[in-house]
């Protein structure tokens, strides 16, 4: 129970009190008196509790699988230094920073991510997190549709599924309306409508993935960016890998006013899909529209620098129901992780292991290519995913890796009926020659065998 | 607090001089007061056209954010570019440099719903 | 006692103290981006530093020393429940296999990870009276939102889409209006009675055909149970509306009464509040959303199911107002949640809040001897008192007396909150705490407001011990400084 209480303890404070029992504190009106046994798990000692963990964990035979598994959650190397430094309990037991004097610490961590952020994406500003890449998304189509007041968002179909998803349950609740881009023939957004529809002045923003959910990367020319800008509609930039921050052309070049992500990928383990660490950057005239918190630097009544959390007027907690969004809690743990995973592996380390993913990647394209039965569906440039159409139900065929021991990758078919032979795989630096080579052979008695059939 | 006399006022808290069919738009005293240190003023873009008492922008100071009512509808003219550096104009001079926004009038009067100096400070007083 | 953050030598940004070409060897030397990729595709340049592993350590050591948290010291800020968080529910999160399975690993290799999902669902729903709980919501306030759209569907789905009034009493806590905003409902606010509670006769005024839901917190924010809550239920259903249980205070009942028996539809919990999830500094947390039977379908998707022996990660709720994240659920902080609950089982978790209880009104009857405690009756988890007359004698206010706190090694209560009472500070010592160190707070919040009688200058100089004194939120709001950029 982590209770520290005695019994003569509790026959003190009760006296002090002045009541007669612990009942007696929590007496409440007979119609709503408990009536049921709780059926709870069953109480057990420490030694157990980890036995019974031991024993669940153990049924996750997913964990210790050849894995080729990514669509926005990846398996990258995390330092140990970030898990020594990140469970220490100064950091791990700290609420939100409100009292700023005894939060120097946090908030300067804060201050370096937003700081982080911007580099690596080249905007203006950025905020403390939010939840994952998800909501940042929907959080990032609220600013576009509150800086120019129009209702209807567009996003192309080649943003994660899951994002769009998430994005048409917050706009559910705001009546707004979504629209979708059609994907082109080599994986990327088809863009040849967008300067039309932006010129109508309809879309509050247009959101694009890059790299997009099939790996590719997926940015707007001169000509698109520039009818975005001359229409008034916010370009929000789609990050789900944060590591290709390390290696490609940042969205501030491409024309974005947003960009909501995902930082998973910065030491933060996969754990069966969370807590990952979404963020938002913005160019600075949506400062005052930007979700969530924000760290500031500022002066003490003696002029030593120090830092705040700063905007707050904008917050729930005063705003109320005229708030800029209800999010209150970030993710700041999370996005802690990041900000060490970022300082340990510093520029060089994060263009390595920019490299090494296109170098497992391009290795994973090569094997598969060569298999008889198997084809790359897009030819677009793409960062560490692949599209691979094995020409017959992808859930069939991944089935039979399964058996195999392999997680083959995401069955396509699942969110885009048109390719439903088609798997999305993944390679990171974690993906070695020998996972590749086991995968190529047990894709190809796959094929082979359907082929007989 | 006394409230400068020939202006009329609002109960969201705005002064309104009317000169003729131009008008001069800002928040009192009492309001900048209970805002405390005012940090941003989004105002309405020039050439926008304001319904009486609609909303036109915000106040934000460090424990709040206000919406901004203007007392009266119109033309935005011009607004207070100098807020945007110096927000804190609003708090030192409420109803001299730190006025928000100018409007052109439409023909009719719109004093209707305003209070006078002394009708405002008894308002002030009963809240 | 000295502040345990009060190194005060400096504390340079980690992209002050970097050098090019200062790397860490993580990852094999490979090829060139530009081998693989198109030039136009890359990055310019990547400004940000090199530094070494440890100068990387010593940095966030640092940081980590200027931080309080619950480890350090006392933490008795109201509302937030800010009890110890056991090192074996980390370690059980960090098991290689729960924290390594990837989301899209196939339910049948990840039976261990959904099994632990429907354990704590199942027990969740027990413990609270709810028919299921969605564990899909990031935090509570997430959950609010999932709650508020899945009364928007509900009523739309029925035909009463004139259901647009969301009733907030104004003890709920600030959330709640916000998250009824992003769903497009008017909040209408509701004034609470002598003796702190909502009034039934005034929720009756503004009760009719175009409420949807009422959202109310019991205990409520200031620390008192709604011993009228049935009829305040009872009433909401009878005008056509929905109850939500906002269970941000649910360490107060846990295990004595349930928000079901109440007669409440939806409910939220705060696993990081309750159910001793680190709060990390402000997140992850993870918002479990209970409902009631009529409202199952709409939950967000996945649901966890048993099908005969096994689990399953289910997409297919039929009115799913539609998944809430990217992922399944904030997982870790599943495992940590159901290893809490494996150390209590019912009759601990029972005695959790009854101790948490008796450890609030210990401190509200010691604490009434030096400064008023308006609402002054047996309270729960938490309760008010107020600075209102100090301030008037002494110009010392709740902001003051929380920055002496500082000074004497404690984390300062909740200030300012509820906004109902002036002056306010909202303390809420959690069961983890002894007797020893209730006995030396109270001696110490006796300490500020003595002294602030007889010195107040002392206290209102206050935090003079700490690593920067009283910060300048006015400059950081009217200058935002919100990045360090590179020289160029």
């Amino acid at each position: 129970m982590y209770t520290p209480h005695t019994e003569r303890d509790i026959a003190q404070m009760l006296q002090a009190v002045g009541v007669d029992s612990l009942d007696a504190l929590l007496r409440v009106p007979d119609a709503v008196k408990l009536r049921e046994k709780l059926d709870v798990v069953p109480a057990l000692p420490e030694t157990e509790i980890v036995r019974r963990f031991e024993e669940l964990a153990r049924m996750n035979a997913g964990a210790s699988c050849v894995s080729f598994l990514g669509a926005g959650s990846y398996r990258h190397y995390a330092p140990p230094a970030i898990t020594a430094l990140a469970m220490r309990g100064e950091f791990l037991t700290a609420y939100t920073p409100y009292q700023a004097e005894v939060s120097q610490g946090y908030l300067q961590a804060i201050y370096e991510w937003q700081t982080y952020i911007c580099l690596l994406t080249g905007m203006d500003i950025a905020n403390a997190s939010v939840y994952d890449g998800a909501t940042a998304l929907a959080e990032a189509a609220i600013m576009a549709i509150n800086a120019n007041g129009r209702q209807k968002v567009l996003v192309s179909r080649a943003v994660h599924p899951n994002y769009r998803a998430v994005l048409k349950t917050y706009c559910d609740g705001l009546d707004v309306a979504i629209e979708e881009l059609p994907i082109a023939e080599d994986g990327t957004t088809d863009l040849s409508e967008l300067a039309r529809v932006a010129a109508t002045k309809e879309y509050a923003c247009v959101a694009l993935q890059s790299p997009n959910f099939f790996g590719v990367i997926d940015t707007p020319g001169g000509a698109e960016q520039a009818a975005l800008k001359a229409s008034g509609t916010v370009l929000v930039a789609v990050v789900a890998e944060a590591l290709s921050l390390g290696a490609l052309q940042v969205p501030a070049q491409w024309g974005a006013g947003i960009v909501a992500g995902e930082a998973q990928s910065f030491g933060v383990p996969m754990a069966y899909g969370g807590p990952y660490v979404g963020f938002i950057a913005s160019t600075k005239e949506h400062l005052r529209r930007i979700p969530g918190r924000l760290a500031g630097k500022t002066v003490d009544s003696n002029g030593k620098e120090g830092y705040v959390l700063t905007l707050q007027a904008r917050e729930q907690h005063i705003r109320r129901e005229r708030a800029t969004s209800n999010i209150c809690t970030n993710q700041a743990h999370c996005a802690l992780i990041a900000t060490m995973y970022l300082a340990l592996v510093g520029k060089t380390g994060l263009r390595d292991v920019a490299a090494a993913n296109l170098q497992c990647t391009r290795e994973l394209a090569d094997a598969v290519e060569a298999i008889d039965g198997c084809s790359l569906n897009f030819t677009a440039p793409h960062f560490n995913e692949i599209v691979v159409c094995v020409h017959q139900p992808a859930k069939h065929a991944l089935a039979k890796l399964e058996q195999r021991g392999i997680l083959g990758g995401v069955d396509l078919g699942r969110y885009y009926p048109e390719y439903a032979n088609c798997i999305l795989m993944a390679a990171t630096e974690m993906t070695t020659t020998q996972d590749i080579q086991m995968l190529a052979k047990a894709l190809q008695e796959v094929v082979h065998v359907h082929a007989r059939v | 607090m006394a409230q400068p006399e020939g202006l009329l006022y609002s109960k969201e808290h705005e002064w309104v001089k009317i000169d003729g069919d131009r008008a001069t738009v800002g928040i009192t005293d009492y309001a900048q007061d209970s805002l405390g240190d005012i940090v941003y003023v989004e105002l309405p873009k020039v050439g926008a056209q304001v319904a009486q008492f609609g909303p036109v922008g915000v106040v934000e100071s460090v424990k709040a954010v206000s919406d901004l009512f203007t007392p009266v509808g119109g033309e935005v003219l011009e607004v207070n570019t100098g807020l945007e550096n110096d927000p804190a104009l609003v708090n030192r001079e409420p109803f001299e440099g730190g006025w928000l926004f100018k409007l052109k009038l439409p023909g009719d009067s719109q004093s209707a719903g305003l209070l006078s100096a002394s009708d405002y400070e008894s308002f002030v007083k009963e809240s | 006692m000295s502040t345990p953050v009060s190194d005060h030598t400096a504390s340079p940004l980690i992209f002050e103290s970097g050098q090019d070409g200062r790397a860490n060897r993580y990852f094999a030397r490979g090829k060139q981006l530009s081998e693989f990729l198109p030039r136009e595709a890359l990055r310019d340049d990547l400004p940000i530093p090199d530094n070494s592993e440890m100068d990387v350590v010593r940095h966030f050591t640092r940081l980590s020393q200027r931080t309080f948290g619950i480890d350090v010291g006392f933490y008795p800020l109201g509302s937030c429940t800010m009890k110890y968080n056991p090192r074996v529910n980390d370690a059980m999160a960090s098991l290689p296999a729960l924290r390594d399975l990837h989301p899209y690993t196939p339910d049948a290799f990840a039976q261990g990870a959904l099994r632990i999902m429907w354990e704590l669902e199942r027990s969740l729903c027990s413990l609270f009276g709810m028919a299921a709980f969605s564990l899909n919501p990031a935090a509570g306030a997430h959950a609010e939102l999932a709650a508020l759209l899945i009364a928007k569907a509900y009523f739309k789905a029925r035909g009463e889409t004139k259901r647009d009034k969301v009733i907030v009493p104004d003890t709920a806590h600030g959330t709640n209006p916000a998250s009824a905003a992003m769903c497009g409902f008017k909040v209408i606010s509701l004034k609470s009675d002598k003796r702190g509670r909502v009034s039934v006769d005034e929720l009756k005024k503004v009760l009719g055909d175009d409420t949807a839901v009422c959202m109310m917190t019991n205990p409520n924010t200031l620390g008192l149970f709604e011993d009228h809550v049935h009829e305040i239920t009872r009433a909401v259903h009878e005008a056509g509306g929905l109850c939500y249980y906002d269970g941000a205070n649910a360490n107060a009942l846990m295990g004595n009464a349930r928000p079901g028996d109440m007669g409440f539809d939806l409910m939220h919990l705060n696993l990081h509040k309750t159910f001793t999830i680190p709060h990390g500094g402000g997140g992850a947390g993870a918002g479990p959303l209970g409902v009631a039977k009529q409202l199952v379908n709409f939950l967000p998707t996945p649901y966890v199911r048993k099908k005969n022996d096994s689990f399953v990660l289910d997409f297919d709720v039929p009115k799913s107002i539609g998944p809430m994240r990217s992922f399944w659920s904030n997982f870790a902080h599943i495992v940590r949640a159901l290893a809490y609950i494996y150390a209590n089982g019912a009759e601990g978790l029972t005695k959790v809040s009854q101790l948490a209880v008796l450890n609030a009104n210990y401190m509200r009857v010691k604490i009434r001897e030096f400064l008023e405690t308006p609402y002054d009756e047996t309270c729960r988890h938490e309760f008010v008192a107020s600075a209102q007359e100090l301030k008037k004698a002494t110009g010392v206010r709740a902001l003051d007396i929380a920055k002496a706190l500082l000074d004497r090694g404690y984390m300062a209560p909740t200030i300012y909150f509820p906004l109902i009472v002036p002056e306010c500070l909202m303390i809420e010592p959690t069961e983890t705490e002894s007797k020893e160190t209730l006995d030396a707070f109270v001696d110490a919040l006796r300490d500020i407001v003595e002294t602030a009688k007889r010195d107040p200058e002392q206290i209102l100089a206050a935090p003079v011990t700490t690593v920067v004194g009283r910060l300048d939120e006015t400059r950081a709001a009217r200058q935002p400084d919100l990045r360090w950029y590179p020289s160029t």
